[in-house]
């Protein structure tokens, strides 16, 4: 065995975030690490690269005890980390950033050696496939080709085993193959590599093995072979899990969003949104796929009052959309699930049931003569807790304290609290666990049912398949394909998300 | 129970900070001490001994001028009620609350200010301006040297709109130009100071007869707060009960109100506050102007009924002071006048720590500097008081 981890357990107060795990990994094998949040993937990785020391239990490496002190040690120890927020200098070419902290040094000065540098890269990237320019800018590579430069990082400091944190996250479908591709031709020459992700299917392509956490445990051990995504996803979650949405079809009726033309600015002054004209109509679910950084994010952001739209028109119910005041925006029907719930969806430091009525404090009922009327809001919290099945010791805790998956539960509890006519969900399942989604996705299908108009904004191809009726794909800040239902296969969408129209 | 427990968890870290800076304390106490350096190389455990009764007299010193002498309340018990027996033995622990009404009224404004994420660094200059203003107020409305009710409603009313003008002023240009309320409310400290100097050496008005120092005229002769002992010599007065009341009201808005919610959720998230329509512009505003206010209202009042004149140190370093107050006291209401509370005693005790044992006011500065580091770094207070030893033995073991 390359690597083993022996029974390590970690404590933190209040939760046992590993309980005797013992995970191995061989020479040129992929251990496909799979778990929801919160099932200690995080931890365990972090005791690995010597950040968390563990209360019990061993790492072994070719049969050897060792203990990691600090992230040098374990760097030493041949173990690299590809975390799934990259660490690198935007101005720095690839060169600078996978040499940084070990660079080669010539004369007596020690400067800095960088025709070695390349050369060494250069001499990398051939080694293992992993094509990247050695001189080309990191601000000016797509986040495909960023990873690359993570993972020859690690290799650069003779990592033989590599740890990928839920690697795929950020990339395309074809960029996640290319990917795979490099995993496994870098098991091929031996590297031994941990796969650690929540989605299914990747680890029964990728892996060799597939460990799955659940809990803070080892909920069980298989091989891809003998794995099926639903078999899979019941040993996460501990209970069979619905894999697909079920609905029925949907009744369209009357157009309740009209975008016509709409150009939004990014916070640079670059044209975000370009030209972007799309209806969605009471009861029908649109969901706009395309890679993080399309312009999504800004045409929501637009429809939800966040940020002022450069120019075009975009009607509400046939009543033009008051552009810039968020309140007039959901007082006039619009639920909005925002894509980073962390920032904009809640805060933290206030209690469940003060992020419930985070944005209806002000109507009369929870509101009498400027003060709160608490009686009122609790009642109101304590259905919702209960509708929403939100798992909270009391509306009281910090909803900071609660899994995401509770946080976003509690998020779409209240934007669905008062009367909707258009959900705009943007990225609503974000990094929550398989039962979560489920759930989530059921609210919104709901919605749907009851007659409002839905725009689902995700990079997930599975949730954009799962849950639209039709499929809008944003390249470059244009919608450059909106295909029905059945038109939508992943292939077709897949390509559209990467700018190809046949 | 659990409301003990919760209790007893929110000021853990506080109690322990405020212990452990004092056994600092002592330490330097010991180490600056010449004559025990002076022991250490011939004779070390005398220097021991020595140094440590030398902290040993300065913090009982710093007790009995906080709280009081044990031997003047014996002997005020044995004095059958004798009234200036009893003022004498009480007026330390007076004193302790008197030096902690302006702490309770600034620590209460920075702490609206910082709930809302403005890091309001001007309580100084707006305790200034509220003095100023409480001071006018009290030279045009105070008929003569008796309580009316009127001249004190003027005062106060002065006192936070001076307070609340001169907070308006970075609250405007943060939530207009961005402009960062650390540097603006640190200048506008700095002219506030010299407003007030302007005043008491420029205007005969307000200045007093003969004309020559930097004061104003004595303010007991306009107005006089009620004091609520019924002892001669010992000026507590009606400042500290108003004291308590602002904090019982700022602790409703924030947790009661409509508008605390909005500067609670701004200072918490301002990108979740924008998300839910609420006005971040008038969410900064509202609290400079409320965080103004009542460092105003507290200026005039220390002016007007404690010190009874307008003096250029009339701030002294309570802008600071509060800062730490506020932070310790976590900015919740409860907690800073607590803290105040606390800091009042030492501030107050200090002094009797310098007469007695010639060691410095400037140690208690030193004092509070080691609080507000050891809030900062709770894991670093339990693990000093955990056991210093634990780490290093297990160190060795290995």
């Amino acid at each position: 065995m390359r690597l083993q981890l022996q029974e390590i357990t970690k404590q933190f107060p209040g939760v046992l975030a590993n309980d005797r795990i013992s995970i191995s990994v061989d020479k040129g094998q992929v251990l496909g690490l799979l778990g929801e949040n919160g099932a200690g993937k995080t931890t365990l990785m972090n005791i690995l690269s010597g950040l968390y020391k563990p209360d019990s239990g061993k790492i072994l490496i070719d049969g050897k005890e060792r203990i990691f002190r600090d992230p040098a040690q374990a760097i030493a120890a041949g173990i690299g980390m590809v975390h799934q927020h990259f660490m690198l200098v935007p101005v720095f070419d690839v060169t600078e950033s996978v040499v940084l902290g070990n660079e080669p040094t010539k004369g007596p000065l020690g400067s800095f050696d960088r025709a070695t540098a390349r050369a060494q890269v250069v001499e990398l990237s051939k080694k293992h496939g992993l094509h990247v320019d050695p001189d080309a800018k990191i601000e000016s590579l797509p986040v495909g080709v960023r990873q690359r430069v993570e993972i020859l990082k690690a290799l650069y400091r003779k990592s033989d085993i590599l740890v990928l944190d839920e690697p795929s996250a950020v990339l395309t479908p074809k960029e996640t193959e290319e990917l795979f591709e490099i995993i496994r031709g870098l098991a091929k020459g031996g590297t031994s590599v941990i796969f650690i992700t929540h989605k299914l299917n990747e680890v029964i392509a990728v892996a060799d093995k597939i460990t799955v956490l659940r809990r803070g445990a080892v909920a069980g051990e298989t091989t891809p072979e003998k794995a099926t995504p639903a078999k899979l996803a019941e040993l996460m979650v501990g209970r069979e899990v619905q894999l697909t949405v079920s609905r029925s079809k949907s009744k369209v009726a009357e157009p309740v969003l009209e975008v016509k033309g709409l150009n939004v600015l990014n916070d640079a002054g670059g044209l975000a949104v370009s030209n972007v004209t799309f209806e969605v109509r009471s009861g029908e679910i649109l969901a706009v796929a395309g890679v993080q950084g399309n312009g999504q994010t800004e045409l929501v952001e637009a429809l939800t009052g966040l940020r002022l739209a450069d120019s075009g028109s975009v009607l509400l119910q046939k009543k033009p959309l008051p552009f810039g005041s968020p309140r007039a925006i959901a007082t006039a029907g619009v639920a909005h699930i925002p894509e980073d719930r962390n920032r904009d969806g809640m805060v933290k430091g206030m209690t469940v049931a003060e992020n419930y009525i985070l944005n209806t404090y002000h109507l009369p009922q929870y509101s009498k003569g400027g003060l709160l009327n608490r009686k009122a809001i609790a009642t109101a919290t304590e259905q919702a807790v209960k509708d929403f099945d939100v798992r909270t010791p009391s509306i009281h805790t910090d909803i900071a304290s609660l899994s995401g998956g509770n946080q976003q539960k509690v998020i779409v509890a209240r934007e669905f609290s008062q009367n909707v006519r258009l959900v705009v969900a943007a990225q609503p399942t974000r990094g929550l666990d398989v039962g979560s989604i489920e759930y989530i996705h059921r609210r919104i299908v709901e919605q749907r049912d009851a007659g409002a108009a839905v725009l689902i904004v995700s990079t997930e191809l599975d949730e954009v398949l799962a849950l639209g009726d039709r499929v809008a794909v944003m390249y470059e800040g244009r919608i450059i394909g909106i295909l029905d239902a059945k038109e939508a296969t992943r292939e077709r969408v897949g390509l559209l998300m990467g700018g190809i129209v046949k | 129970m659990s409301f003990l427990r919760r209790i007893g968890s929110a000021i853990r870290i506080p109690a322990l900070s405020i212990l452990v800076a004092l056994l600092v304390g002592a330490i330097f106490i010991v180490v600056t001490d010449i004559e025990v350096l002076g022991l250490l190389l011939s004779d070390p455990i005398g220097a021991l001994s020595l140094g440590i009764g030398r902290a040993a007299s300065a913090y009982s010193a710093l007790a009995r001028g906080a709280f009081g002498d044990p031997a003047s309340f014996s002997r005020a018990f044995e004095s059958n009620g004798d009234i200036n027996i009893w003022a004498r033995a009480l007026r330390p622990i007076v004193e302790s609350v008197v030096s902690a009404v302006p702490l309770i009224f600034v620590g209460l404004g920075v702490s609206v200010a910082f709930r809302t994420g403005i890091f309001n660094i001007g309580g100084a200059g707006q305790f200034s301006m509220g003095a100023i203003g409480g001071t006018i107020a009290a030279l045009v409305f105070g008929a003569g040297a008796t309580p009316a009710p009127f001249a004190i409603l003027m005062v106060m009313l002065f006192g936070v709109i001076g307070g609340a003008a001169w907070a308006f002023i970075p609250g405007f240009l943060k939530a207009r130009l961005g402009a960062s309320e650390v540097i603006t409310t640190i200048m506008l400290n700095f002219i506030a100071t010299n407003i007030l100097f302007f005043l008491v050496i420029n205007v005969e008005f307000i200045q007093m007869p003969p004309y020559i120092q930097p004061v104003s005229k004595e303010l007991s002769q306009f107005v006089e707060l009620p004091g609520i002992l019924p002892i001669e010599g010992l000026r507590l007065n009606i400042s500290i009960i108003i004291a308590l009341i602002t904090a019982a009201l700022v602790s409703v808005f924030l947790f009661r109100s409509t508008r605390g919610f909005e500067l609670r959720a701004a200072g918490l998230n301002i990108a979740a506050a924008k998300y839910a329509g609420m006005g971040a512009a008038t969410s900064i505003i509202t609290a400079m102007l409320i965080s103004g206010a009542i460092s105003g209202l507290g200026g005039a009042l220390v002016a007007v009924g404690t010190v009874k004149q307008l003096s250029p140190g009339i701030a002294g370093s309570v802008g600071f002071t509060a800062i730490a107050i506020a932070l310790v006291g976590g900015t919740r209401p409860v907690g800073v006048v607590a803290t105040a509370l606390v800091f009042g005693l030492l501030q107050n005790g200090s002094r009797l720590m310098q007469i007695e044992t010639s060691i410095p006011i400037e140690m208690l500065l030193f004092i509070q500097a080691l609080v507000i580091a050891f809030i900062a770094a709770p894991d670093l207070t339990l693990g000093i008081l955990k056991n210093p030893f634990q780490s290093v033995l297990r160190r060795a073991k290995k």
